[in-house]
């Protein structure tokens, strides 16, 4: 029964292609697939050399048949032979997508490679026969260089392995999680790259050196804890006085040899960060909306759970169970839908109930914001009576507030949420964004906290350089009886009064802010999930109920929470990189021991869900979450460099009325006459307005189009839907298909046939 | 296998590398039987118990009816080439007309080209481990059928399958097997 199936294979389609005649070109892509075909065939070849067995081929098949002479060919004969070939070569590019059996594709493929190279280098013969072979090779090393390069790419992505053993014991969704910190990390790579390339290093190198000026020198008073550890991790001392903080920065047009325009870079920097994030964020969203395709969700319910809900990555048993679990409830839960889509009974007892938890959660977000504003201001009472008067929580109140408030609040809603009796995707959704709203409350009230304190710093400011001026005025009196020629004394820069710096200590408040984050997201790790681990697998002999089935068990991996918080993690650091270019290198460090400490304990501490969480779905929301969040965390960056003006003392932008005026200054100096001219055109209120306006209207006009295709789309889907039910109308409802492909797939939005046949129908 | 690469990617199918390591994995399943080297265009089979023990497979509910969609014979014996072909449809660069008509393939119990309703009993007991009551089991083939076949002969043929899978979102990434 079991024949070698190559013998038999051959003469079948031997006699097919005498019948045939016709020649075929060989696709470069293929070429390793015949060698391997030539390889198993030639017994007497080796296994290696794949380039000796094309030759060999091409000898042999030189011999079969009789040699075909291009001289002898008529031109009307060639260009036939030439269309043939092309033919042939659509039909090996769409052999992959055949569902003809292994056997018959490898024999038809080796068929049309053997045909081609016998011809390739007969059609060539002739006049440009050299340039002909010579393209023809350059094509195929050419593809091969591509074909390498994107096996070197594949092998370059970080991570693979570890996520495809995430992937395979939970599922997708979880694994996802992971793929969404990758991308981050790669976001936040780039991110690191200009701040750290473009403002860090020239500083760094071209700058003047730590101790020339009071800027970049630690003050005498705080030289003595400059060092400490506890200083410098509330990023105070050296590592407040250095090239991580805006603060150190210095106000030289243009330092270096090569004249790098600091001010500058530092401005474009911060603005190129946020215009790079936007771009990064909208290109992945649009690709994502591709990918998720036109189909609505309610049409196929029940199909698709028969045929799309087993996940063919699953390859470990537990994880298999769960999933068996889950795909009978998720039946069970559509069957009661539908039984209950029948009836619908007592909806105003829902209705109150929802109104309710709705209500129920508004005063639980209004406490925390209160709660936070509140804490705020204290921490605000003692910075003015003095660090140092009080103790480790009293100091670090704010943040351990809102890290609490984000453990605790979402676990509240969860309980309030089952007062609502939603479907549970619905009461995902709510629940994120209630926890969305939460987070974005208590960094609003942050930030509005933060406001306070830059007026604080704005109004000491006015203070600090009225005494300076007293200051040197009553030091040059003491010295008064020298000419004002006369050299000035060389004072310490440690000694100089120093003005505050706002935009220095906001760096701070979100470099602590990360910090503090971090290691409460670590240390939560750590305990809720490893420790409870440990605890329930030793404390399981010897207690009265079974620690692993019933409460507390293992913990899951919350995928929502965990992509929140990374969310809300890079909003901000978009909002504090512009004042601390170390918050990206921050990030990424973060982001890089994250994976690695996330993987370890979801491999180690985790079991599967028991609802295996759709990966799907939620893709573009959790983009749109991301956009909402890189939008709102660039407006208080965006206000702070608008309004407020730097501060004297400090950072590149010093002794400018805006921080934005170093865009004007550059364009009046560096640039010819005409450009800044033109820029001032361009600028105009006059020219800008009248712009803004056009691309509104382009953007309501593609919502229409868009909003009319998708009409159109429901109608004809509906036509299709009356149309199936009269069997005699086939032919109209293949045509309607058609169209519906044609609508769906190209956006088109009629055809001619398509109005005709509908409007016969 | 040191090789690092675990994405099936079109190019790799054709790659020598790959092709190695698939059939070194194929090797495994029956070193006695599977020979080393294949320039003598040895026509060994492997019979469908040994591939469904495949860790890729084994807790796979259809795992049974996707080699045996795979294998010339329908009785799953599978040779090397259509071991690679297996694996090559199941691979995220396959395309998704060429996953769906293996998909109809691999749920058409009875082979006779319609899901009838018996195959998607089948289908739905294989899926929910026969946890749902013959009257639920009723429910879900019924509002299947209904939800899909567009020509009313209460079966869905291939032109109603491939419409129905075309627009589900999720099909691409769950009929996706790494190797």
């Amino acid at each position: 029964q079991i024949t070698p199936f190559c013998s038999q294979g051959d003469e079948d389609f031997r006699e097919n292609r005498e019948k045939e005649n016709r020649g075929k070109r060989r696709n470069g892509e293929r070429d390793k697939k015949k060698r391997e075909n030539g390889r198993r065939k030639r017994s007497s070849k080796s296994v290696s050399e794949p380039e000796t067995s094309e030759e060999d081929d091409n000898e042999e098949d030189g011999n079969n048949d009789g040699e075909v002479r291009p001289e002898l060919l008529s031109p009307e004969e060639l260009e036939r032979l030439k269309e043939a070939v092309d033919e042939k070569k659509k039909l090996i590019q769409s052999l992959r997508g055949k569902p003809w059996p292994m056997k018959q594709k490898l024999v038809t493929l080796r068929e049309s490679q053997q045909f081609v190279e016998k011809y390739e280098g007969a059609l060539g013969k002739g006049k440009g026969r050299k340039l002909y072979a010579y393209k023809v090779m350059m094509t195929k090393k050419w593809m091969k260089f591509q074909r390498d390069f994107e096996n070197f790419k594949t092998a370059c992505i970080p991570w693979e392995m570890k996520i495809k053993e995430i992937e395979s014991h939970f599922g997708s969704s979880v694994a996802s999680y992971f793929i969404f910190l990758r991308w981050m990390y790669g976001i936040n790579m780039i991110l690191f790259g200009l701040t750290f390339g473009l403002v860090m290093v020239p500083e760094a190198l071209m700058g003047r050196p730590y101790g020339s000026i009071p800027r970049k020198t630690v003050p005498r008073a705080e030289e003595a804890s400059a060092m400490d550890f506890a200083v410098l991790w509330d990023s105070g001392g050296y590592a407040q006085y250095s090239v991580l903080f805006y603060g150190y920065y210095n106000n030289q047009r243009a330092i270096g040899w090569f004249k790098f325009r600091m001010p500058l870079s530092y401005f474009l920097v911060g603005v190129g960060t946020v215009a790079y994030s936007y771009m990064v964020v909208i290109r992945t969203m649009a690709r994502n909306a591709n990918e998720s395709g036109i189909g609505d969700d309610n049409s196929f319910n029940f199909s698709w759970k028969t045929f799309t809900s087993w996940d063919y990555l699953i390859g470990n048993p537990e994880t298999a169970d769960n999933k068996f679990a889950s795909i009978t409830t998720s039946f069970k839960e559509a069957i009661l839908e539908e039984q209950e889509s029948r009836k619908d009974d007592n909806i105003h007892l829902t209705r109150f109930l929802r109104v309710l938890a709705n209500f129920l959660v508004l005063c639980c977000l209004a406490g925390s914001g209160y709660l936070i504003y509140f804490v705020v201001r204290r921490s605000q009472k003692f910075a003015l009576e003095g660090l140092e008067n009080h103790t480790w929580w009293e100091r670090n109140e704010v943040n351990m507030v809102m890290s609490l408030l984000g453990m605790f609040c979402p676990m509240l809603f969860d309980v309030i949420s089952t007062l609502e009796n939603y479907h549970p995707r619905v009461a995902l959704q709510w629940q994120l964004g209630r926890i969305f709203a939460l987070f974005l409350g208590n960094l609003y009230t942050f930030i509005i906290a933060l406001m306070d304190a830059i007026n604080l710093k704005r109004k000491e400011e006015k203070v600090v350089k009225y005494n300076i001026t007293m200051w040197e005025a009553s030091f040059y009196n003491g010295t008064g009886s020298e000419n004002s020629t006369a050299p000035p004394i060389t004072i310490h820069p440690a000694d100089v009064p120093r003005g505050p710096c706002w935009e220095t200590m906001v760096g701070q408040e979100f470099v602590r802010l990360i910090i503090s984050d971090t290691m409460t997201t670590y240390i939560t790790l750590l305990i809720g999930d490893f420790l409870r681990a440990v605890l329930v697998r030793f404390l399981n002999h010897c207690w009265c109920w079974d620690l692993e089935a019933g409460f507390p068990s293992y913990s899951e991996f919350d995928v929502s929470g965990n992509v929140l918080g990374l969310i809300f993690n890079q909003g901000m650091i978009w909002m504090g990189a512009f004042y601390a270019p170390c918050l990206p290198a921050l990030n990424l460090l973060r982001l890089h021991v994250s994976m690695y400490l996330q993987c370890w304990a979801v491999m180690c501490c985790n079991v599967p869900q028991e609802r295996v969480f759709k990966a799907s779905g939620s893709n573009n929301f959790y983009m749109a979450m991301l956009l909402v969040i890189l939008f709102l965390s660039t407006l208080p960056a965006i206000y702070t460099i608008v309004t407020i003006p730097p501060s004297f003392d400090c950072g590149p932008f010093s002794g400018k009325n805006r921080m934005f005026d170093v865009i004007q200054e550059t364009l009046e100096s560096d640039f010819p006459a005409w450009f800044s001219k033109v820029f001032s055109y361009a600028s105009n209120p006059g020219l800008v307005l009248p712009f803004i306006l056009l691309m509104v209207l382009a953007i309501y006009y593609l919502q229409s189009t868009s909003k009319s295709y998708k009409e159109a789309n429901i109608e004809l889907k509906k036509k299709l839907q009356m149309v199936t039910h009269n069997s005699e109308n086939f032919v109209i409802f293949l045509l309607c298909s058609f169209d519906l492909i044609l609508i769906a797939q190209k956006r088109i939005l009629f055809t001619q046939d398509g109005i005709c046949l509908i409007l016969q129908y | 296998m040191g090789n690092k690469q675990t994405i099936f990617t079109d190019e790799q199918l054709d790659a020598y590398q790959v092709r190695r390591r698939l059939h070194s994995r194929y090797h495994e399943l029956a070193p006695h039987l599977v020979p080393m080297d294949y320039t003598n265009e040895p026509d060994c089979k492997l019979p469908l118990a040994l591939i469904v023990d495949m860790p890729e497979l084994k807790e796979n509910p259809f795992r049974n009816r996707i080699v045996e969609s795979f294998s010339e014979d329908g009785m799953g014996n599978l040779s090397f080439n259509e071991f690679v072909d297996m694996f090559s449809v199941l691979s995220e660069m396959a395309p998704r007309e060429l996953k769906a008509i293996y998909a109809f393939k691999i749920y058409d119990f009875n082979v006779d080209n319609y899901l009838c309703k018996e195959d998607l009993e089948k289908t739905l007991n294989r899926l929910t481990k026969e946890e749902l009551t013959p009257e639920e089991v009723e429910l879900v083939c019924e509002k299947t059928i209904e939800e899909a076949d567009l020509d009313g002969d209460n079966k869905l043929s291939y032109a109603d399958f491939e419409n129905m899978i075309s627009r589900a979102p999720d099909f691409l990434s769950t009929f996706h097997i790494r190797i």
